[in-house]
Parts: structure tokens; C-alpha cells; sequence
């Protein structure tokens, strides 16, 4: 890390999006993760999607758990308000900030010690209700700032820095969420920026909880030979299934593909997700398909990534609840108060 | 031997769980306060869905007490099992009714009391064909048996069976039936009406029979709530599902037929909490309503709450502790759990409604001090407040009223600012200004329950450390302040016990009121008496103790929380708070602190 302030000053060249803001609009405060930290590759690709389709950051809520991962939405987007809770228990706070404004643009960073173990349940059951927000897990293997102990992710057989072998078997978090009913689930890696910017976009824009399973090497505590989550590891052994592209739906879809690989989904606002099949036996829109090739692919030792399932016809929890447009938060107290008059009324049946 | 009583007595019910008795003991009661009586109802049920005993307690007084007095004039014995004690707790020279389809023998028996047999499962199993109506109806055949017993004004318990039944005339029907079957039973076996009974009064006009999680949910509904998450838990549940029915009436938007409220059962209480502080933290009114365990449960995001102050509502309905406890009786037992709930140097605002009536009121106070101080306020409330039927006046609403909001920058000011910062006193009252995610991006900050300074910056240096929790520190001054002053009954209508007075909370006061008068009436002192509202203290607390040489501190718990608090937080002598305990999970009756308040004044004189 750094102790250097960022300048404020920005290259007048710099190119703007579509309501004037340039890239230097969306940063954050210096990071103090770990130089080389995958987690600081996120955010600077996190800042890249919400520049490319040109959300305002204050329209933006950053919510995150406790850890290096939670940590890092103060990263990005300084002009959004941030909330870094308790442990575990991010998606509660998702949940009830959701529920006061739904018109807000919703980010969870967590990692796989926060969702995976102290808050495997708040993670179910945000799922459960289809918060409509984009969750990230930056998935490391191991508790980093309490130095170096497996996490719940760690792969059985993967080693610890000083030379233990993890003997229990891993909780997956993109077979968990498919599983559990998740409507767009995803696997990156935070050294591929390319293929994370366009799966972030999509994950944004999903009307529903859009969750993202990000590999994200810790160079301090895992990034040894023996770890199966280093970045020598993930690399040789990546398989990439499904490669996402995302037209905001103002744009045109210029890139000529050949349709026979080439799949899109027009997205509730209108947006596009295009989804280039790397590997053509693979159909993103399918639980059953999705959880039988991972599983195929994590017996082989590889790791499968890409926007792995999608289920464009989602109701997100205020759809279920039947809430107002308006945000709970902004409705005039007139709307809210019954009156004197309807008081005496319900009393009369309390005789 | 026979007691004879107008308009002044108890009876009490004991059923069986789950046979409806409920339905047939709360129409009871009902009838009572129709003919104007004052009339409250209290229910000792056990923690089960069937088969385990009930209790139902009516107390009929003509002078308007709302508590227990501690005595039973007449029993309903509908439960074999607990017969021999339901006859044992009736007192000298009062009546007990059973349903004698079944022998008695190996039964006790008492020369005091007068035992009334009625053949209610005989009678039933004649008149009515399924199994179910041969249940349900021994309960409603009982009451009828009471109209005759009591003098019960037929009208109003045929009038209430209409209301109850109007879209199910042929139930209306039935229930008639099984009223006169027993009405025409006792007419014809016994001398009606017993010198216990009833004549009509004009008392109860203006006044309501209802609990309060119902006015403490419909509380929150006027104070402008929109988000509620909670898990359920006895005895709190019901507030919750007050809410929601009244949201469901009240709160569907006219014009777009949407709902104007977000109500999300969570999957545990960390999980409801965390729901309610990010729905504030969004500037919406958002409340979550528990016990003592769901406290201790929530513990750990109400410390994040103090220190990245933001608001929030609790109800606790508090239940007999220590863990599970007994989960279906009172106590006032999370008070100390509750002041300080969370690791380290963490406080809390409390409420304590003293009756359903706060708990109306009580709600958009607890609104109100909660985005105004941006801290969580805890309204501890209890079994005996949230789930028993009191009498109240009907409760009135000021549609003047707005919700304070506190102190929020919109997107005004904020543009017309140079810098915001989250934690500056900027008016010297210990409360920062915040602001709204969505608003301004020069309004951005981040929460957090690490250490910061008052800009809002992360910090680990221990002068802005101590900075920000020293103005937490003042902040609290300024909480007692805003928050409701005691309560002071004083009489000075005639001469005031000088050396002893009574201090106490929430819903002892229904009990303590009748003492006082009891003891006024015997001769035994003019007591005055504090009833504390809330915490932080109030100036007005720590100025009533210094009065006296001793106050008694009257409190549902064992180990005298309250006491605790008062000695801890207002430094007073321990030995000049004396404390009078009751802990057994019943409501205290006004009986029991006539008896101790006399033991501890003589004590006292002793000394």
C-alpha cells in the first residue's frame, strides 16, 4: 500500500461517458490492500462498468461484510454512500436499504470467509428473496488480515502457506447460488479484467440478485505453490465457458459474430447480454446443464468460469411484495398517516 | 359461607390449550364491559400448541384497576388435571364450577368454597354432532351457564355472537344454542343470581378493550413506519402481525393500489436487525419488534448502530429469562441487557410504556428520539402490556403531528456547502448531521463500526478515537433531556408520607396505582410515586429520590435491574434504593406490593 495522496487533478484529455464523467470520477480513496492484491484488479474493474454505462455514483450504494474484501468499496466510487457492516451480515443491510429505496444501484463485496462461513445464511437467503443488487464474492481461499487460516472456499488438498493441507472439502459459492435458485450467477477472475468488465455490466443492469464469484489470489497468505487458488494455479487451470458481452440498450451491437456461437438476451431495462459460447455444449440457461458441467469440470481440477446461468424473467423482492414504485424512504408523511377520523373507526371494533 | 360482591371480583377460567376456549372467555369479558363495567383479561397460556393448561382471568372492578389483585372469587374448572390447584387458589367463600359429566372422586374438596356441577360435555355430546362442536361448545354452554350465575345482560353476549359470526349465521346459531343450554341449566339447578355479581355501570364509556402489540403495531403505523423485519418470537409476534393487518387496510396506496409498506420476515433476528439498520441508514422509519433472546441476538449490530449512530426502533416484549426461560409469562427482565446491549462503551435510549395506551404514544416518541439523537431507542414493553386485554381510554391522535426527522441535509444544502462531514457537532448538542444515500454525491460517507474521527475518516489514533466517543458520551446528556420525563403521582389531598416513596416502570404501575389507594384507604401512608419513562435518566429522577430517606424500587425481575441502572448511572447511595422483587412470571398484583411496600416501611422505621 501507499500513503501518498491521490492527486485530485485529472488529464483534460481524459474521455468522458455519456453524462460527462471520466474514469477518474468513479475512483475511490488509495487502496491499503497488499500491492498485487487481486481484490485492487475488482474494484479498478468495478470502476470501469459503472463509467462504461454511465451511472451517476451517488446512484450507487456500496454495502460489504468485514475483511479485505469488504474493505474495498471505499476503493471505488467515492461519491457513493458505503456501509461496511458487521461480519457476515452484509445482506441483511442490503436487504433492509433495498427495501427502503429500491431506486438505488445496489453493490455487495463480500468474500468467501464473510459468505461463506460467519454468513452463509444471510447469503442464502438474500438469494432467497431475489434482492435485486449485484454480490461479489472475492474469493481467496483464506482469512487474510487474521493471517493466513483456510477459509470455508479452500479446496481439500490445498495447501497453507506453512504447509497444511486443508482436509475438508469446499463450499462453492456459484453451485450454492445456482442451486438456491440464484438468477444470474457468474465465476471471474481478477486477473482477466476483459472478460469481468462486460459480466459486471450484465450483473448491474440484472433486475434481481446477480451474483459473482470472483477468484482473487491473495499474494500474501495464498499465493504459494500448493494453493489452489493462486495465480499460477487459476490461470494454467481456467476453463472459460461462457463469454459474456454487454450492450447497454441505447448501443448497437457493432462486432460481427457468428450466430451459430452467438446467443442474446435482451435484459428487462432493454440492455442486451450477449453470451459467446466458448465451449458450444454448454446452455447458460439451464440449473440442471450448469450444475453438471461445473461439477464435470471440478473433478478434471479446473476451474470453470464465465456467466455460468441466467434467468432474464426474475421478480425481485418488491415485485413479490407488490411495494410502491416510489422509494419507502421518499414517501410524504400524508401518504403514511391514517388520521384521526380512520383511529376512531378502528377503535369502534375494540368495544 | 359465600362472598358477596358487586361489580368486584375475579374469575378465572382453566381450559385446556387449544380447545377454543379463548374465543368463549374473551366473549365473556366483552359482555362484562358492554354493560359498562370496567373489565380487563388476562392470559396465562402455556408455551404449546394443544393439550397443555390455560388460564384465562377476568377481573371485574367497579373502580377501574387494571391489574391482578391476587385473588380468585370464581373458578371455571374445565381442566381435570389442574383441579385440585384451581380449587385450592379459589378464596374463602368463593365459587367453583366444573363440568360433572365426570366423577370427581379422588378430587379434593373444601367446605369454603361452593362447588357448582354442570353436565357441560353431556349436555353438548347430546345437542351438537361433530367432534369438533362438542368441544368448542362445553366452552360457550359455560359462559351461558355465568350469564344466569353472574347476571350477565343476555343482550350483549347475543349481540356479540352476531357481530362474531354475522357471514356464519348458522354458527351464530349454534353458539345461541350452547349459551341457553347452559343459561336454562344453572337457572334451573341453581339459585341465580349468586350474591357474586354483576349490574350494569356507565364506566367503560370512551373506553377500548384491546393489548399492546396491537396499539404498539398500529403505533407505528401512525408514526410513519414503512419497513419492519423481524423473526418470530413469542410474545412480540403479535406486534408484528398488528402492523402488517393495519397495513394491509390502511397503508394500500389509493392511486396506484401498491403497498406503502415493506413488511419481510427474516430468517433469524441478526438478519431483522441488520434489515431494520439498512432500511434507516436509506431514511426510512424502520422497526423490528422481539424478546430477550432476539436482544441478545442483535447485539452486535445495536453496538454498530451506537457508534456509526443510526437510528433505529425495537419493541422488546420481554418474557421470563434467564435463556429460553418461560417464553408465555412476563417479566420486565432485559432492562439492563437492553441499556447497554453490545461489546464496549455502548448505551442505548429506552422507553417504558406503562400500558397499551404508551404503547401507541410511545411509538412515535421512540421514532422521533431515534432520527433525532440517530441512535437505536428500545421500547421495552412486556408480555403483560403486549398479549392481555386492558381497558383503556380510546386513544387519541393530533393529525397536527409530523414525524421529526432530525437533522438530514438534503441536496440543498448540500450543494450550497463546501464539504460535509458525517461525526462534526456542528450545533454543540453531541448530534452530527448525516445525510441520505441517492442524495448528493458531496453527501457520500462511509459507515463504518471501526474506529473514526469526526470527519468520517477511517482512524486508528487514539485522540480522534476518543474524540468522536467522548461527544457519544455528551450526546447521552443531551438524550435525557428529549426523552419523557417521569411520571410523578402525588397526592395532596391529604398528609404525604414523608421518609419512603415508590419508583418504578412500565406495567407495575397498574398495580401500584391500586395499592396506593389501598393503603391510603387502610391507613397505612400516602405514598408518593415516581413511574420512570425512560433512559437516559431525566434530571426530574435523580431530584424525586433525593427527597426521601428511602425509595422502594418496584420491579418485575430478580436481581433488581433497574435499581442497577439507577445506581450505576445516577451514583445514589444503594442503600437508599430498596427493592421490592416480583419474578414468578405472573403479573404482579396490586396485593403483593400493598404486603411488601408494609413490610418495607416498617423495616424502614426501624431502622
Amino acid at each position: 500500500m501507499s500513503f501518498l495522496k491521490k492527486p485530485s487533478i485529472s488529464h483534460p484529455g481524459l474521455p468522458k461517458n455519456d453524462i460527462g464523467l471520466t474514469i477518474r470520477d468513479y475512483e475511490g480513496a488509495m487502496s491499503t490492500l497488499c500491492a498485487g492484491c487481486g481484490h485492487d484488479s475488482i474494484s479498478s474493474a468495478i470502476m470501469q462498468a459503472y463509467y462504461e454505462l454511465s451511472v451517476e455514483p451517488h446512484r450507487v450504494a456500496k454495502v460489504s461484510g468485514i475483511g479485505c474484501s469488504s474493505k474495498t468499496p471505499t476503493y471505488f466510487l467515492g461519491g457513493a454512500h458505503g456501509f461496511n457492516s458487521v461480519h457476515g451480515r452484509m445482506p441483511s443491510i442490503a436487504t433492509g436499504a433495498n427495501a427502503a429505496n429500491r431506486e438505488l444501484n445496489y453493490i455487495g463485496v463480500s468474500g468467501d470467509g464473510d459468505s461463506l462461513s460467519i454468513g452463509l445464511g444471510q447469503f442464502g437467503h438474500a438469494i432467497r428473496r431475489n434482492i435485486n443488487m449485484m454480490y461479489l464474492i472475492e474469493n481467496n481461499g483464506v482469512y487474510g488480515l487474521t493471517k493466513g487460516q483456510f477459509s470455508a472456499s479452500a479446496d481439500r488438498g490445498s495447501t497453507a502457506k506453512k504447509g497444511d493441507a486443508n482436509p475438508y472439502s469446499p463450499i462453492d459459492p456459484v453451485m450454492l447460488a445456482i442451486s438456491l435458485g440464484c438468477t444470474f450467477v457468474g465465476r471471474g477472475f481478477s486477473g482477466d479484467k476483459e472478460h469481468l468488465v462486460p459480466m459486471l455490466k450484465a450483473a448491474i443492469r440484472h433486475n434481481g440478485f446477480a451474483f459473482l464469484d470472483i477468484i482473487s489470489p491473495c499474494v500474501t497468505f495464498n499465493d504459494h505453490e500448493g494453493s489452489t487458488k493462486s495465480y499460477a494455479h487459476t490461470r494454467a487451470n481456467l476453463r472459460e465457458t461462457v463469454h459474456a458481452d454487454f450492450t447497454a440498450h441505447h448501443e448497437e451491437i457493432v462486432a460481427q459474430i457468428d450466430p451459430g456461437e452467438y446467443k442474446k438476451i435482451t435484459m428487462h431495462d432493454g440492455s442486451r447480454v450477449g453470451f459467446q459460447r466458448v465451449d458450444e455444449s454448454y446452455d447458460p440457461t439451464s440449473r440442471i446443464s450448469a450444475l453438471s458441467y461445473i461439477e464435470e469440470h471440478r473433478e478434471k481440477g479446473e476451474v470453470v468460469t464465465g456467466l455460468l446461468y441466467f434467468e432474464e424473467s426474475s421478480s425481485e423482492m418488491h415485485s413479490v411484495l407488490g411495494s410502491s414504485q416510489q422509494a419507502m424512504a421518499t414517501l410524504p408523511y400524508k401518504k403514511l398517516n391514517p388520521g384521526a377520523e380512520t383511529l376512531a373507526r378502528i377503535q369502534s371494533r375494540w368495544r | 359461607m359465600t362472598t358477596s360482591k358487586l361489580n368486584d371480583f375475579v374469575i378465572k377460567l382453566a381450559n385446556v390449550n387449544g380447545t377454543g376456549s379463548a374465543s368463549a372467555n374473551g366473549m365473556l369479558m366483552k359482555s362484562i364491559f358492554r354493560m359498562g363495567i370496567p373489565v380487563t383479561g388476562k392470559n396465562f397460556f402455556p408455551s404449546n400448541i394443544q393439550g397443555l393448561p390455560t388460564w384465562y382471568e377476568i377481573r371485574v372492578s367497579k373502580d377501574g384497576y387494571l391489574c391482578r389483585s391476587g385473588k380468585v372469587d370464581f373458578m371455571v374448572a374445565m381442566n381435570a388435571e389442574t383441579y385440585n390447584a384451581d380449587l385450592a387458589e379459589v378464596d374463602p367463600g368463593g365459587y367453583l364450577m366444573y363440568d360433572s359429566t365426570w366423577p370427581r372422586k379422588d378430587m379434593s374438596d373444601r367446605s369454603d368454597v361452593t362447588v357448582l356441577g354442570i353436565p357441560l360435555s353431556a349436555m353438548c355430546n347430546e345437542a351438537f354432532e361433530s367432534a369438533r362442536a362438542k368441544v368448542l361448545m362445553k366452552n360457550v354452554a359455560y359462559v351461558g351457564a355465568l350469564v344466569a350465575l353472574l347476571d350477565i345482560d343476555m343482550s350483549m353476549v347475543e349481540n356479540l355472537l352476531k357481530e362474531t359470526f354475522s357471514t356464519k349465521p348458522n354458527l351464530a346459531d349454534a353458539n345461541m344454542q350452547a349459551i341457553r343450554m347452559g343459561f336454562d341449566y344453572a337457572m334451573e339447578h341453581f339459585d341465580c343470581p349468586l350474591p357474586l355479581k354483576l349490574a350494569p355501570m356507565d364506566s367503560t364509556v370512551g373506553h377500548v378493550i384491546v393489548d399492546g402489540n396491537t396499539t404498539a403495531g398500529l403505533g407505528a403505523v401512525y408514526a410513519g413506519a414503512t419497513v419492519t423485519s423481524w423473526y418470530p418470537i413469542t410474545p412480540s409476534t403479535s406486534l408484528i402481525d398488528a402492523f402488517s393487518l393495519f397495513c394491509q387496510q390502511l397503508r394500500k396506496d389509493s392511486d396506484t393500489g401498491e403497498n406503502n409498506y415493506c413488511v419481510i420476515q427474516a430468517e433469524d433476528e441478526l438478519s431483522a436487525i441488520g434489515m431494520v439498520l439498512g432500511a434507516n441508514w436509506n431514511g426510512a422509519r424502520a422497526f423490528t419488534a422481539t424478546s430477550g433472546p432476539g436482544i441478545s441476538l442483535m447485539s452486535e449490530f445495536l453496538g454498530l448502530a451506537y457508534y456509526a449512530e443510526i437510528p433505529a426502533v425495537l419493541y422488546d416484549v420481554q418474557r421470563v429469562s434467564p435463556s429460553t426461560g418461560m417464553p408465555t409469562r412476563t417479566q420486565q427482565c432485559d432492562i439492563v441487557s437492553a441499556a447497554y446491549a453490545s461489546h464496549g462503551d455502548t448505551k442505548h435510549v429506552l422507553l417504558f410504556p406503562a400500558d397499551p395506551t404508551d404503547c401507541f404514544h410511545m411509538s412515535q416518541v421512540a421514532f422521533d428520539l431515534a432520527e433525532r439523537l440517530q441512535t437505536p431507542v428500545i421500547v421495552l414493553t412486556d408480555l403483560d402490556i403486549g398479549m392481555n386485554d386492558w381497558m383503556i381510554p380510546e386513544i387519541e391522535w393530533d393529525d397536527s403531528y409530523q414525524p421529526d426527522r432530525g437533522k438530514v441535509y438534503d441536496a440543498k444544502q448540500l450543494k450550497d456547502m463546501d464539504a460535509f462531514y458525517r461525526y462534526l457537532d456542528v450545533d454543540g448538542d453531541a448530534i452530527p448531521w448525516r445525510t441520505l444515500p441517492g442524495v448528493d454525491a458531496k453527501g457520500a460517507y462511509f459507515v463504518r463500526g471501526s474506529g473514526h474521527n469526526k470527519f468520517g475518516g477511517y482512524t486508528e489514533k487514539s485522540d480522534e478515537y476518543k474524540d468522536v466517543v467522548d461527544r457519544l458520551r455528551r450526546k447521552f446528556d443531551t438524550a435525557a433531556t428529549l426523552v419523557p420525563a417521569p411520571v410523578l403521582n402525588i397526592d395532596d389531598s391529604k398528609p404525604r408520607e414523608k421518609s419512603f416513596a415508590l419508583v418504578s416502570i412500565g406495567s407495575c404501575d397498574a398495580a401500584i396505582r391500586e395499592a396506593r389507594d389501598r393503603m391510603q384507604q387502610d391507613g397505612q401512608g400516602n405514598l408518593d410515586y415516581m413511574r420512570i419513562q425512560a433512559f437516559p435518566f431525566n434530571n426530574d429522577v435523580a431530584d424525586f429520590i433525593a427527597r426521601y430517606e428511602q425509595v422502594f424500587i418496584i420491579e418485575q425481575n430478580r436481581d433488581a435491574q433497574l435499581r442497577q441502572l439507577l445506581t450505576v448511572e445516577l451514583s445514589i447511595d444503594p442503600n437508599r434504593l430498596v427493592p421490592l422483587l416480583s419474578y414468578d412470571g405472573m403479573p404482579v398484583s396490586s396485593h403483593f406490593i400493598v404486603e411488601g411496600v408494609s413490610k418495607l416501611m416498617k423495616q424502614g422505621h426501624a431502622a
